[in-house]
């Protein structure tokens, strides 16, 4: 299946929903985390919905592009993404961080199809990235790899271990993108453990370095396009972008890294998001998903 | 040859070694080599290493397919999620470093990315023992089974000699899951041959005897033979059974030791804690209990020295064997 090249406006809608089904998932199995999956959800919408190529019905094919969030904890986004794509019935959804539901509090391969790689120990995404281009390229299969990272995960060692890897032996095909919030558990991550500059070390690493504002989608469409074009050298996204994104009441704070809204605090949520819980809730349980037609013909119900 | 699983008389020991006088050989050496073979048969094998090309032999497998082989440079974290990466796309990575690299420093990665994703990864422990030498503690792998076997998904190897470090290398590739195979740095006796049968999972029973059952693994194999040879100078017949396999583990040939020796004794160039001899216990006190004894190093680091003092020094060599025996069978008598 080609990328799919959803046009802006459908895109927007696209992300809505996502932060949408972030709310109503959340406040289903009150467990999770609510901060960083609204603060992937535009960035994560156009990689879906636009940049990758995906095939959900088949989830072998071998002209598939690979993406892997390392930060395995904004598992909200992910299946929300997941779902929204195809992958599975959105009504799945619902059953997230349940004991009888296929989708675990972080991704589990053998729980969810199309989950590649299980993760939720920070730290070892990029790597697996690392040997998923290095394989690809060795096979002359022009995939992409896009890695999700988050701000925080930058304290783990092993991503600049991966880092040396990827630049030494120039994976172009591999595409990094950090989900630059600037909020991790205990705090701001500048008072935890400062990661600044950056975009100065990802440079310093031999990576071709991208910044935009992770909530335009304009913005995001371009970075992308920019990564595409790099070559001889792997190219990594920092998304700047506001913890807990589209709730006013979670945005900028750190401690809704971790917890769920109350069904009321939800209910408000969905509210700001132009529906309601008990409205979004009916949408997951009757369990239809939109199929989207590829290169912007349209969003069609079934 | 003989069969190694066969009941032979105490003087034609089976396996066509000598105990006076055994070829040695270095189990790294099968490593290389197995890689070697392996590669020959399956175009999807890849070898990653750690920057120790030459003391894990890999260079064999570099030297004849570089372009499946990758060096990841000093960053074991990194290599066995590079490995993992490569398996997701249908590889069979083997990576190679010292087996104190591979299962303590990367014991998370281990867990999280390859055992819990279930991906058919294969690492290489290099150095494992204490009989690594003059390196010292640092280099000196001493937990690996109890790390090793306490993670799901996960299969754990650790053979007696070059030959069957060469087929266990070999074998693993048919395994669909996530494996781990120990060897060692300097020459160790060589016990078995090129057509010795190898099945992961299935103990190879060296020696028949009905007195007292000595369960050994890697280079305590030889030193298991020794102490039967010496015990049946005194009358005492001893079964030697090669526990190659330390996960999954041959359950019935430790349940038939029990039943017909009525003592155990467990040799091991490891920790007493989580090693052969816990996971032996555990099954033998869940089965059939009986009088055990644990050779193994008691819950200390080790230190720089030659192979055979130390192993001395650290109580593991055939006398501690065969005084764990004289221990068990006093026991058995008194019951």
């Amino acid at each position: 299946m080609p990328r799919l090249e959803l046009s802006l406006d459908e895109l927007r809608e696209r992300a809505l929903f996502v932060r949408r089904d972030i709310i109503a998932l959340l406040a289903r199995s009150q467990s999770g985390h609510s901060g960083g999956p609204l603060s992937c959800a535009d960035f994560g919408t156009v990689l879906f919905f636009h940049e990758m190529n995906l095939n959900p019905e088949r989830l072998d094919d071998p002209g598939r592009d690979f993406w892997h969030f390392s930060i395995g904890h904004v598992t909200p986004v992910i299946y929300s993404l997941m779902a929204e794509r195809g992958y599975f019935p959105l009504r799945d959804l619902l059953g997230f961080r349940q004991f009888h539901g296929h989708l675990q509090g972080h991704p589990s391969k053998h729980d969810t199809p199309g989950i590649e790689i299980s993760s939720g120990s920070l730290g070892q995404g990029l790597s697996v990235c690392c040997g998923v281009a290095y394989a690809s390229r060795h096979d002359g299969n022009p995939r992409r790899v896009y890695c999700i990272m988050g701000d925080g995960e930058q304290q783990e060692g092993q991503i600049w271990e991966a880092a040396m890897f990827a630049a030494h032996y120039k994976l172009d095909n591999l595409f990094a993108v950090i989900d630059y919030n600037r909020k991790q558990i205990d705090g701001d991550v500048q008072d935890v453990i400062g990661i600044a500059p950056l975009a100065d070390k990802w440079r310093a690493f031999g990576w071709h370095v991208i910044e935009c504002d992770g909530h335009d989608l304009k913005g995001i469409l371009h970075a992308y396009q920019d990564a595409r074009k790099a070559k001889g050298k792997p190219s990594v996204l920092l998304a700047h972008t506001v913890m807990g994104k589209g709730v006013s009441y979670m945005e900028d704070d750190y401690r809704w890294h971790g917890v769920p809204p109350s069904v009321e605090q939800a209910d408000q949520a969905l509210k700001e998001l132009g529906t309601s819980l008990e409205e979004w809730t009916r949408r997951l349980e009757a369990g239809t998903v939109r199929t989207v037609t590829p290169a912007g013909n349209g969003v069609a119900a079934v | 040859m003989s069969q190694p699983t066969t009941a032979t008389p105490a003087a034609t020991p089976a396996g066509g070694y000598t105990l006076q006088k055994p070829e040695m050989k270095r189990t790294r050496e099968g490593f290389g080599h197995g890689l070697v073979d392996v590669g020959e048969k399956r175009p999807e094998v890849f070898v990653l290493v750690g920057d120790l090309s030459g003391s894990t032999n890999v260079t064999f497998f570099a030297q004849k397919f570089p372009d499946r082989f990758i060096q990841v440079g000093i960053a074991e974290q990194n290599m066995m999620c590079i490995a993992a990466g490569l398996a997701a796309m249908g590889k069979i990575p083997y990576l190679a470093t010292y087996g104190a690299f591979a299962s303590c420093r990367s014991a998370d990665q281990m867990r999280v990315t390859v055992a819990y994703t279930d991906l058919p990864v294969k690492i290489g422990g290099a150095h494992g023992g204490i009989s690594v030498g003059p390196d010292g503690a640092t280099h000196q792998a001493m937990e690996e089974i109890a790390i090793v076997r306490s993670i799901p998904n996960m299969k754990l190897v650790i053979p007696c000699d070059y030959w069957e470090t060469r087929k266990a290398t070999v074998a693993l590739a048919d395994d669909p899951h996530p494996n781990y195979i120990r060897f060692g740095r300097e020459p160790v006796p060589v016990v078995t041959n090129e057509s010795t049968p190898f099945t992961l999972g299935k103990a190879n029973v060296l020696r028949e005897g009905k007195d007292v059952a000595l369960i050994a693994c890697g280079v305590m194999v030889y030193e298991a033979l020794v102490a039967a040879e010496a015990l049946a100078q005194k009358g005492v017949e001893a079964r030697v059974i090669n526990m190659h396999t330390l996960k999954p583990l041959d359950v019935d040939a430790i349940e038939r030791a029990a039943r017909e020796c009525g003592a155990i004794v467990t040799a091991e160039e490891h920790q007493v804690h989580g090693g052969l001899g816990a996971a032996v216990a555990e099954e033998v006190v869940q089965r059939h209990p009986v009088p055990m004894e644990l050779v193994a190093v008691h819950d200390r680091f080790g230190r720089s020295g030659k192979q055979d003092e130390l192993m001395a020094a650290f109580g593991i060599k055939s006398p501690d064997v065969i005084t764990a025996a004289e221990k068990v069978l006093a026991r058995k008598k008194a019951r």
